[in-house]
């Protein structure tokens, strides 16, 4: 049975006001309606004006999935009466949105490269938003900080054929978002998806309000799974909307008075229309991922899985280069698997870390000054203080003074002759020819060293200690 | 000279909501001088009504763009006028505090809706005013009243702060005794503000001038035909006969597209309003909404307790014009035929200067006289096409039909404002002389 | 023609609320309004965009936001900052 999956995404878009007014869309840390004016308000008398910033965002956007801009394009009042509406209408695009007819290349379940469709980007405002109070109470809370930023929405063709599709899109999106520097993924909320979901021969279902990522691959797992048993038991699939209610991976269908929308639609009569295809050949578009992994691969001679992880974040990948100097190969290695695996741990961003200190890191490893194992020590040292909010000290500062400077072999005689006296069985099995043998020991030394010899240089003393019987 | 203005009116006629019994005004060009603000248009620390129990007790945090150009200039706001419930109605009868009075005669209506403004004017209890016209209801108060009234061409006056109707038609206007104090107030109001999206920077800065000669003014058949009281049509005709005497002359023009100019302005224009007056749910401002019971519940019977049968009439005619199966016979079509009556305007106006009718079809109807929703839509015919073209539009009196005030009407161009000023002020000279 | 069953639905949709004994007047004035908007069936062609004016924008600079207390003053009921509405469910 063949899925069939679109898109429509809603993200907001950067900018330091409104789409409508100038209130500051900074409000996170603030109270609730302190980012408030009579525009996004609703209040009666009030009048939008459009931030020019937005259109331009937008634009951007566009021009980077080679969207065709409209001639003309214009606002529409989408109207519905909800209690975090204050004007009771949405200002979004309808008929005339800003651009249509745009790709975005990602890697079907297969590893092959496919084209999902965009087929339009138009701005709207976001609503307010409701807080729904716990307990028997039956109002809800409202806070206008959020009425009014800037959303782009996004809507796909029903291109994906499966629920990881979607995400591999997602992620896709979002990386470029990123590097035009119109979206902040970082920011709570700032990316809401409805999906558009059926299996071939069956009815589409619409999940609306997803606000993550991973949710997204999950209720659309949840309604493969929902809409495949329906049946398999013989039951049809109707045609609704559902919720994904993200705590407990679900979708629950929404029935009644909001599936009958008629939303009236009109031309918004406060604002005039947009005129803006010529803004496009000025746009100067930045480096996009694709380029910029064959660019890291061509630069810095790094593996394709390198480049695509180190190019996967706009910030990662500036971080990358601000330390490849120091020895690209290794450079790759330490960012993309140790330290992207690190931060994760930490639940850290990559815009915390000094690249200074980590450029020095890389060059005492690259000097072997410090085993591989060690350089790990120092970096959780680093991350640890950085996650602190405290500055990081300086790598060589680390090693001194916890003494984890790569020692020689020879140093650490006494350790291997104490080791190999202690565990006469695996002196045994090594002599049997047991390959373990020679691991445990060399690991045994490590153990008592805290990782400052290097393991191979380890192995090779290890051995011939043995078979000189030098015990 | 900075200073307070002692405001009690014998407001016989009801044509105040709310007075400010001490206005404060400071220097300037209108300074000291008493302006009444039709109740549609925010005040800051004053309540703003639009006449409607939905806005009972609703003080705007802020001024509308005119009300700061009018503090700028030193007036006094000295009180808030009535006016049908916002906006919607051409008697001031649908008003939630009582209808007002034509001080002309207090058995008739004054007109609407901007019927208060009107009657404060006639009753001498201020000489200035601020109105707003959607369809004519700075023009139909005028007329009805016996007072001068301009609607500004569209996109002259910053709408900001005016609780809207049908945001695409109307403007704020100024209203007087005299043609020279509407074109003193307009050149205070009529200040570019960039807050308004739908505004040109295309300030009023004018003196009347009563040199008419060589205007070519245009007479449309369709302003004196079917449905106009003769004895009105012939009153206008004189109007029009003084004007030749000044030196203009008069061309035959034609409004083909007035035979739909009444039903696409009412599509367009409950349309809007059906949207604009979506907002008023009593969470953010308003009577309280009740928060026991459930959104829909809640807010359906927060509208139908608050809003008065006409506003209630006006949005579900509008939702449906709007409504999924009916847009396309009813809103788009109002908007081709939109469309067809600004072109006709346009090629009228190349042949003339001005277009001069009357402003409304009869004299001031009685009080409670018209029932009827679609008998006073009718009475709206001569002036709604001038908001459906932008085109600027005055009203001034023209003489008296059973002793009740006829309005005299002259368009103009977009953006000529000045022109219709100046042929007004020119009749009004000659007659008064 | 409209139906009072039509009048409900609009009613419905415009979430305006009117009572039963409202219902056959409006319908009656309805339909009378709606015969006089029968002249646009004769309205041929499509509206042109208004007039030239396109792109009127505000640059994306901050400006001063209310006080949260004049946010609040005008509604019915607060908690903590927050503006109390009816639940939607």
């Amino acid at each position: 049975m063949k899925t069939i999956v679109g898109l429509e995404i809603h993200v907001q878009l950067a900018t330091a006001t409104k789409l409508f007014c100038g209130c500051s869309t900074d409000y996170r840390d603030d109270g609730p309606n302190t980012h408030c004016c009579p525009v996004c308000l609703g209040l009666p008398g009030s009048l939008p004006r459009l931030n020019r910033k937005a259109v331009e965002y937008g634009l951007l956007v566009a021009k980077a999935l080679g969207m065709r801009v409209l001639e003309e394009s214009e606002f529409a009042r989408k109207n519905y009466f909800y209690p975090d509406l204050p004007k009771a209408y949405q200002i979004t695009q309808y008929d005339k949105p800003l651009a249509v007819e745009g790709i975005i290349e990602i890697e079907d379940d297969e590893g092959h490269e496919k084209i999902v469709r965009i087929t339009r980007v138009h701005l709207e405002e976001d609503p307010g938003r409701l807080v729904h109070v716990a307990g028997a109470s039956k109002y809800s809370l409202v806070d206008y900080n959020r009425s009014g930023i800037p959303l782009l929405e996004i809507v796909t063709e029903p291109d994906m054929r499966s629920p990881q599709e979607a995400r591999r899109f997602l992620n896709k999106l979002r990386t470029i978002l990123e590097y035009l520097r119109v979206f902040d993924g970082d920011r709570e909320g700032s990316l809401r998806v409805d999906a558009n979901i059926s299996l071939e021969g069956s009815e589409r279902v619409e999940v609306k309000n997803i606000s993550s990522y991973k949710g997204v691959e999950k209720a659309l797992t949840f309604e493969v799974t929902r809409q495949k048993n329906l049946r398999r038991r013989g039951q049809t699939v109707t045609r609704e909307t559902r919720h994904f209610m993200e705590g407990r991976g679900i979708t629950t269908s929404a029935r009644g008075k909001e599936e009958e929308h008629d939303y009236r639609y009109f031309p918004e009569p406060d604002l005039r229309p947009l005129r803006v295809t010529d803004w496009v050949a000025e746009i100067d578009l930045p480096e996009l991922p694709a380029a910029r992994k064959n660019r890291f691969m061509a630069q810095y001679g790094i593996s394709p899985n390198h480049a695509r992880t180190l190019t996967g974040d706009p910030k990662l990948a500036d971080f990358y280069e601000r330390v490849a100097p120091v020895d690209p190969a290794l450079a790759a290695t330490w960012v993309a698997d140790t330290l992207l695996g690190e931060l994760n741990y930490r639940d850290m961003s990559i815009a915390a870390v000094p690249a200074d200190r980590i450029a020095e890191l890389l060059g005492l490893l690259r000097a072997e000054t410090v085993t591989d194992r060690a350089g790990v020590q120092v970096l959780r040292e680093m991350l640890d203080a950085c996650a602190a909010g405290r500055p990081s000290e300086r790598p060589a500062a680390i090693v001194k003074r916890e003494n984890l400077g790569r020692t020689t072999g020879d140093d650490f005689s006494a350790i291997v002759r104490t080791v190999i006296a202690s565990n006469p069985q695996a002196v045994e099995d090594y002599h049997a020819g047991r390959k373990g043998a020679l691991n445990f020991l060399v690991g045994q030394v490590m153990k008592e060293t805290r990782g400052r010899a290097d393991p191979r240089e380890l192995g090779r003393i290890v051995s011939e200690c043995i078979e000189k019987g030098e015990v | 000279m900075a200073g307070t203005l002692d405001f009690s009116p014998d407001d016989r006629c009801n044509a105040f909501i709310t007075t400010c019994r001490e206005a404060r005004f400071s220097d300037g060009a209108l300074a000291g001088v008493a302006v009444a603000v039709k109740d549609n248009i925010s005040t800051a620390g004053i309540r703003t009504t639009c006449a409607s129990r939905i806005l009972e007790g609703y003080v705007p945090p802020y001024d509308a763009h005119v009300i700061e150009l009018l503090r700028k200039e030193g007036a006094a706001i000295v009180g808030k006028t009535n006016m049908d419930e916002f906006g919607m109605g051409s008697t001031t009868e649908t008003s939630a505090f009582g209808p007002t009075r034509n001080p002309a005669d207090p058995t008739r209506v004054p007109g609407g809706s901007s019927g208060g403004s009107a009657a404060a004017l006639a009753a001498g209890l201020v000489p200035m005013a601020l109105g707003t016209d959607t369809g004519g209801s700075i023009r139909c108060p005028a007329a009805f009243c016996g007072v001068v009234g301009l609607k500004p061409t569209y996109g002259r006056v910053s709408r900001y702060g005016l609780i809207a109707y049908a945001n695409s038609l109307e403007q704020i206007g100024p209203m007087a005794r005299t043609v020279e104090d509407v074109s003193r107030l307009m050149s205070v109001i009529a200040k570019y503000d960039p807050r308004d999206s739908t505004m040109l920077d295309r300030p009023y800065d004018h003196r009347p001038s009563a040199d008419i000669a060589g205007l070519r003014v245009g007479v449309p058949e369709e302003y004196f035909g079917e449905g106009v009281d003769p004895r009105v049509a012939e009153t206008v005709r004189d109007a029009i006969g003084v004007l030749e005497e000044l030196g203009a002359s008069t061309v035959p023009v034609s409004i083909p597209g007035m035979r739909y100019a009444l039903a696409a302005y009412y599509v367009i224009c409950t349309g809007e309003a059906s949207s604009n007056l979506a907002r008023f749910d009593g969470v953010r401002y308003g009577p309280a909404v009740d928060i026991r019971k459930s959104w829909h519940d809640a807010y359906q019977e927060i509208r139908q307790a608050n809003f008065g049968a006409e506003v209630r009439r006006r949005v579900m005619l509008g939702t449906f014009a709007l409504s999924a199966g009916y847009a396309g016979r009813y809103y788009a079509k109002a908007l081709g035929a939109r469309q067809k009556i600004r072109q006709d305007f346009e090629r009228a106006l190349r042949d003339a200067d001005v277009i001069a009718g009357p402003t409304m079809p009869t004299v001031a109807f009685r009080l409670g006289e018209k029932t009827d929703p679609l008998s006073l839509y009718l009475a709206d015919i001569l002036t709604a096409p001038a908001n459906l073209a932008g085109i600027p539009a005055i009203s001034v009196p023209c003489g008296r039909v059973d002793g009740l005030p006829v309005g005299f009407q002259l368009m103009g161009r977009q953006f000529e404002d000045e022109r219709v000023v100046d042929a007004a002020y020119a009749y009004e000279q000659e007659v008064r002389a | 023609m409209v139906t009072e069953s039509d009048i409900e639905h609009i009613a419905e949709l415009a979430d305006i609320g009117i009572s039963r004994d409202e219902v056959p007047e409006f319908t009656r004035q309805f339909n009378a309004i709606l015969e006089y908007f029968e002249v646009l069936d004769t309205v041929e062609g499509e509206s042109a965009p208004a007039d030239g004016i396109t792109n009127v924008f505000r640059e994306d600079e901050p400006r001063p936001c209310l006080p949260q207390e004049a946010v609040l003053a005008n509604a019915g009921s607060t908690e903590n900052g927050f503006i109390k509405t009816p639940r939607v469910m």
